[in-house]
């Protein structure tokens, strides 16, 4: 039989995804993008591409994300990351610069996704915009 | 392998005589291994019959494959012959729950009062397997369970043998949430069971009207269907759990729309019905 097919978790984390207005981001248990729905697109500053997949490496960098310091995040203090590796929720504000080169302000709750107790799949991100001056 | 079709309606038993064609009972499917090991696909209605067909040559091992434990694939089991004897050992494989064991999800329909005996006191020796994420063996049949679109834990079942493979993927809604004219086949559900099977047994259960009044209650259109056995690229494909309201007429109808949409004839795509025989 094919392995060539999502696990249901990840396809029905699509979905919700995919009717979501919060930007929503989804990652495979390998930290490879998979997904991220329309109001993710407004933030990044980029269009989801059906079947582009991004490494976790690369990512965790293409945003520039860095502290409310100003120190670069790398990928295992990420939210993301943190729940990729440490596979625990985690929470974080961020700048990050859009594909549009917009720098932006968000917060971003991150938590791992479970089939069953012992079967990790993935992670979603979900993150906000922060206004200006808030 | 060879298939028999014992009941292929869905949600409720339909007898009667706009049924008679394609049959009345619910899901219950018989799969013969070349070996002489018998596999059972859900415990509808139509188990009653296969049971008192099996009376005068009780096989010492069953498996019954369980999609999900909604009554219409569940209510057959107590007037399965077999479980009534001590000689029969019987397997029992269904999807997994974080919450309660398979034993203890039957036990909800299986005993009073909603049955007069409890599932732990038939006297068949029956073993309770919680489907793996990992194929196993049975006979000389390779047996695959993955969790599909459908309320509840739900799985569907390919059994592959000797190189012929049947994919078993009914109460199926492969369409929610996705768009099945745009999505990568890695995003729909229950792609990997289907794919290149010689024999895919489907949810038919909605006309495409009928599907937008009833979107999120697990089941497949006709355009779904159709699309689904042309992405998964299945040899065969035969549209299975009857929605009660259809009649035989209804069906044929849905079916000339599935071949249609699909551009296959009738070789390819028909409406399961109960007594259909088939051999892989």
């Amino acid at each position: 039989m094919s392995t060539a097919q999502r696990n249901l978790i990840l396809i029905l984390a699509r979905d919700f995804a995919s009717r979501l207005a919060t930007p929503v981001f989804l990652v495979d248990q390998d930290g490879t993008l998979v997904y991220f729905n329309e109001a993710a697109e407004r933030v990044l500053g980029q269009a989801y591409v059906e079947g582009r997949t991004v490494a976790a490496g690369e990512w965790s960098t293409a945003f520039a994300p860095v502290g409310e310091a100003g120190d670069a995040v790398e990928l295992q203090e990420l939210p993301l990351g943190i729940a990729l590796t440490d596979h625990r929720p985690a929470h974080r504000a961020l700048r990050i610069v859009g594909a549009d080169d917009v720098v932006r302000e968000i917060e971003v709750t991150a938590f791992p996704l479970f089939a069953h107790a012992d079967e990790f799949v993935g992670a979603i991100a979900i993150f906000w915009e922060q206004p200006e001056g808030a | 392998m060879r298939v028999r079709i014992w009941g292929c309606r869905g949600s409720i038993a339909a007898p009667g005589p706009d049924t008679v064609r394609y049959g009345g009972n619910t899901a219950c499917v018989e799969v013969r291994l070349d070996d002489g090991s018998l596999l059972i696909l859900d415990a509808g209605t139509g188990a009653r019959a296969l049971g008192h067909a099996l009376r005068d040559a009780l096989p010492p091992r069953i498996d019954l494959l369980l999609t999900h434990l909604h009554v219409d694939h569940l209510q057959g089991l107590g007037f399965f012959l077999p479980i009534w004897s001590p000689e029969t050992e019987l397997h029992i494989w269904g999807p997994s729950s974080p919450v309660n064991s398979l034993e203890d999800r039957i036990a909800t329909y299986f005993s009073p009062p909603l049955f007069p005996v409890h599932v732990s006191q038939v006297p068949a020796r029956t073993v309770f397997h919680d489907a793996p994420d990992r194929s196993w063996t049975i006979g000389g049949a390779t047996i695959y369970a993955q969790p599909i679109l459908h309320p509840g834990p739900t799985v569907g079942f390919r059994i592959e043998e000797n190189g012929h493979s049947l994919a078993y993927v009914t109460d199926h809604e492969p369409a929610l949430g996705v768009d099945l004219t745009t999505v990568g086949p890695e995003w729909i559900s229950g792609y990997a069971l289907a794919r290149d099977a010689d024999v895919l047994i489907h949810d038919c259960q909605y006309s495409e009207d009928e599907y937008d009044r009833h979107v999120g209650w697990g089941h497949a259109s006709t355009a779904h269907t159709a699309r689904f056995a042309e992405i998964a690229n299945a040899d065969r494909l035969l549209l299975f759990h009857h929605d009660p309201l259809h009649d035989d007429d209804e069906l044929d109808a849905m079916c000339a729309r599935v071949r249609e949409l699909w551009g296959v004839g009738d070789e390819r795509c028909a409406v399961a019905a109960e007594g259909m025989t088939f051999e892989l």
